[in-house]
C-alpha cells in the first residue's frame, strides 16, 4: 500500500495547523461565516442539516486496518459511534462539534489520512475499482495512476478555482465497476495492439441535474502522456467552462456546448503546447508508486476446508454465492462485506463493526480493505482457507448479510434525514424496501438488482444508472418519489428513463413491489436479469404494473 | 389586496455545535422550537431576522421559517423544517434525543 511520504506527512501536518487558526479565528470572531465558509470546505467541513458534517477521503477507497481503526475512534470520540461511507468511495461523519475538527483532522493525519479536496470547486478524490489489485479480469491496478493524480491535483494552484467541481475514476478492468463514464474524466486503461500501457479516455459525464454519459476524447492514451493530457483538458474546461451559472457550470456542459470535436481540438492544442513540459518526473514518480502498490505475498493455503464447509453449512454458502467474487489467484477471493443488513442505513458502520472488520483484514486479508461506491467495504484479498473463519466473524458483528448484487444492496444518499441540499429523504426509502423484500422472501428469486437512490437532483445516490432508480423531490409540500428504469452503472452505462408521475412517500415501497412483481411474471426465466427484461420487453408493461389505474383507463 | 402573512420562526444553525436553533421572544437561541417566538407581522419578522444577522459569532446562516401555532408552542410547517426540529429518521439522534 501506498505510504506517505515525509513530503507528504509534512503537507498534512500544515494543512491541519492552519485549519485550527482558522478555526480558532472563526470563533473568535476575527472571521466571518463567508470569509470562513470557503476554507472549512477545502478541508471537508460541510454545515447540514442538524450539524456540521466531516468528510474525510479516502484515496481510490484504499484502507490499512490501522486507518480503520482510527475511523472508528474518531467515531467514538468526536462522533455519534458510526461512520457513513459514501458513493465517492469517502467516509463522512455525521454529528462533529466544530472546535473538535482541528482534533479530528490531526487524528487522521497521525494514519496518512486527511479531508482536503473533498469539498469545492477541485479537483476531488480519485476513485477506483473497488477490486483493484485483486479481480481476476483486470488489466492493471488502477490505483498507480490514481494516486499519481491525487498527487498531481493536490493544491494544484492552477485548478484550485475551476467553474465547479471535478471527479475522476480510473478503472483498470474491461468491466467497469468505478462507474468511470459517470464522471467528469474517466480512464479505462487498456494495452493497444503491440501491448503497450494507455487509456481510453472519456469526458463530460456526469449524473446530477442534466445526466450525460461521458464521450470518448482519446480512444488510446499512451500512459507516458497522461498528466499533460490531462493538464490540457482541465486547461481548456478551466478557460471554457462556464461560471456564470452554477447549473450549466460542469464540464458535461462544456463539452456538450462546444460540441466534442471542438473541445478535443482545444484539448489537443493545448496538450501540444505543454507535453514538453513534462520531462519525465511523473513517469518516475509513477514508478515510485507503483513499487508501492505491489501485490502481497500471496499465502498458498489448501482451500479443501473451504469446500468442506460450503457443503456443509447452507448459510456460508449463501454468503459465498452472493459476497465473494473472482480474485486473480485462485485459492483467493475478493470479499464484500455488506453494510446492508435488511432495515440498516446503507453505507453505515459502527465503530465496533469497523473494528472487527479491521482485525479481519489484518488477521486474514494482508492488512488492506477498501469502500466501494455501492457503500460497502471489502476485503480485497483474502485466502479461501479464512473465508468460514470470516463469515463467522462477521456474522457474529451484524456484518454477515448475503445480498450482494440483490435488491437490498441500495445505494441510498444520506438524503434530507442529514443533507442541506436534499429535498426528500432517501435511507428510510432504502430500509422499507430492503425489509419489504425480505419479508417476501422473494431477493434471492429476483436476482441480481440496482436500486439506486437520491434525495435530490443532485444524484449522490446514482439514482439515473439504477436499474431501478428513485429520486426523492418535494411536491406541493410533501416529499414524492420519481422511479426510472433502465440505466446501468457498468461499461454498457446508460441513463435510466423516467417511468412517470411521482409517488408519495407511503406509496413507494407499494409501487417498487408491483414493478418487482411484474418483472418475475414477465422474465423469460430466472436467469434473465430484470435489466435484461427491461431492455428486452421496453417500458411499457412495467409502466403499467406502476401506474394500474392508467392501465385500466387506457383499456377501457 | 394584502395576501395573509404565514407566522414566521426565526432559525439558524449554532455555529460551535452546528445543531438546529431558534430565536426566542426574549432574544435567546433556543433547541426547543416550541420556546421560540412566533412572529405574526411581516415587519417584525424582517426587525427579528436582522437582530439573528447581527449575531454571526452566535449562529450560521439564520433564516425566517414558515410556522403555525400549537398547543405547546410553534411548531414547524414545511416536513423540511419538521424534520430539523425533530432530527434524522434513521437513529435516535438530535433533537428528539435531547428531548427523548
Amino acid at each position: 500500500m501506498y505510504r506517505y511520504s515525509d513530503f507528504d506527512e509534512a503537507f498534512v501536518r500544515a494543512r491541519v495547523a492552519q485549519f485550527r487558526d482558522q478555526v480558532a479565528r472563526r470563533l473568535s470572531g476575527a472571521l466571518t461565516e463567508d470569509e470562513f465558509k470557503p476554507l472549512r470546505l477545502m478541508n471537508g467541513l460541510y454545515l447540514q442539516l442538524h450539524a456540521y458534517m466531516l468528510r474525510v477521503a479516502i484515496p481510490y477507497g484504499t484502507l490499512s486496518a490501522r486507518q480503520m481503526r482510527q475511523l472508528a475512534l474518531i467515531a467514538e470520540r468526536w462522533d455519534k459511534g458510526y461512520g457513513h461511507f459514501t458513493t465517492r468511495q469517502n467516509v463522512q461523519f455525521n454529528w462533529p462539534r466544530l472546535q473538535d475538527v482541528p482534533d479530528i483532522l490531526d487524528a487522521l493525519a497521525d494514519v496518512g489520512m486527511h479531508a482536503i479536496q473533498t469539498s469545492g470547486n477541485c479537483i476531488r478524490n480519485v476513485t477506483a475499482d473497488h477490486f483493484a489489485g485483486a479481480a481476476a479480469d483486470e488489466i492493471a491496478d488502477p490505483r498507480p495512476v490514481a494516486e499519481l493524480i491525487r498527487q498531481w491535483s493536490t493544491d494544484h494552484p492552477e485548478f484550485s478555482f475551476l467553474p465547479r467541481k471535478f471527479k475522476i475514476a480510473v478503472t483498470g478492468s474491461p468491466n467497469d465497476r468505478a462507474v468511470t463514464r459517470a464522471h467528469d474524466i474517466g480512464l479505462r486503461m487498456l494495452r493497444d495492439g503491440s501491448g503497450a500501457a494507455g487509456f481510453e479516455v472519456s469526458v463530460g459525464g456526469g449524473l446530477g441535474r442534466t445526466p450525460m454519459l461521458g464521450q470518448v476524447i482519446r480512444p488510446f492514451l499512451p500512459e507516458a502522456d497522461l498528466l499533460p493530457y490531462l493538464e490540457a483538458v482541465l486547461q481548456t474546461y478551466n478557460a471554457a467552462g462556464r461560471r456564470d451559472n452554477k447549473y450549466k457550470a460542469r464540464i458535461k456542459i462544456t463539452v456538450f456546448e462546444h460540441g466534442l470535436a471542438a473541445f478535443r481540438d482545444e484539448v489537443e492544442t493545448r496538450f501540444a503546447e505543454i507535453r514538453p513540459e513534462f520531462r519525465g518526473a511523473d513517469r518516475a514518480l509513477l514508478a515510485e508508486i507503483r513499487a508501492a502498490f505491489a501485490p502481497p505475498a500471496f499465502a498458498r493455503l489448501p482451500v479443501g476446508g473451504f469446500e468442506a464447509a460450503r457443503a456443509r453449512d447452507g448459510a456460508f454458502r449463501a454468503w459465498c454465492a452472493t459476497n465473494l467474487a473472482p480474485h486473480r489467484e485462485g485459492d483467493h477471493a475478493i470479499v464484500t462485506i455488506s453494510l446492508k443488513a435488511h432495515g440498516a442505513t446503507p453505507g453505515d458502520a459502527t465503530a465496533a463493526q469497523m473494528r472487527v472488520m479491521a482485525d479481519l483484514a489484518e488477521r486474514y486479508a494482508y492488512d488492506e480493505l477498501r469502500v466501494s461506491h455501492e457503500q460497502n467495504i471489502v476485503l480485497p484479498h483474502v485466502p479461501k482457507a479464512h473465508l468460514p473463519a470470516v463469515f463467522d466473524a462477521l456474522a457474529a458483528a451484524g456484518l454477515g448479510t448475503a445480498n450482494i448484487g440483490l435488491i437490498s444492496d441500495i445505494i441510498a444518499c444520506p438524503g434530507m434525514d442529514y443533507c442541506a441540499l436534499a429535498t426528500a429523504r432517501s435511507i428510510p426509502v432504502a430500509q422499507a424496501i430492503a425489509q419489504r423484500f425480505a419479508a417476501l422472501d422473494l431477493e434471492h428469486a429476483i436476482g441480481p438488482m440496482k436500486i439506486k437512490i437520491s434525495g435530490c437532483i443532485n444524484a449522490c445516490g446514482h439514482h439515473h444508472v439504477g436499474h431501478i432508480g428513485i429520486l426523492g423531490l418535494e411536491k406541493a409540500g410533501v416529499e414524492s418519489y420519481q422511479i426510472t428504469l433502465g440505466g446501468d452503472a457498468t461499461e454498457l452505462a446508460a441513463i435510466g428513463e423516467r417511468a412517470g408521475p411521482g409517488f408519495a412517500h407511503d406509496e413507494i415501497v407499494p409501487a417498487i413491489e408491483r414493478l418487482v412483481r411484474a418483472y418475475l411474471a414477465l422474465r423469460a426465466g430466472p436467469d434473465e436479469t430484470f435489466l435484461a427484461a427491461f431492455r428486452r420487453l421496453g417500458p411499457a408493461p412495467f409502466r403499467a404494473a406502476l401506474y394500474p389505474e392508467e392501465a385500466r383507463r387506457d383499456a377501457a | 389586496m394584502s395576501r395573509r402573512f404565514t407566522p414566521k420562526v426565526v432559525t439558524a444553525s449554532d455555529l460551535r455545535q452546528g445543531d438546529v436553533v431558534w430565536l426566542t421572544a426574549d432574544d435567546r437561541w433556543t433547541r426547543d422550537i416550541a420556546e421560540a417566538e412566533l412572529v405574526e407581522d411581516e415587519a417584525h419578522a424582517e426587525l427579528r431576522l436582522l437582530f439573528a444577522l447581527g449575531q454571526p459569532q452566535t449562529v450560521v446562516g439564520p433564516y425566517l421559517a414558515d410556522a403555525r401555532r400549537g398547543p405547546n408552542g410553534p411548531e414547524p410547517m414545511h416536513f423540511r423544517e419538521a424534520f430539523r426540529a425533530r432530527g434524522p429518521s434513521n437513529y435516535p439522534h438530535g433533537k428528539q434525543a435531547v428531548r427523548g
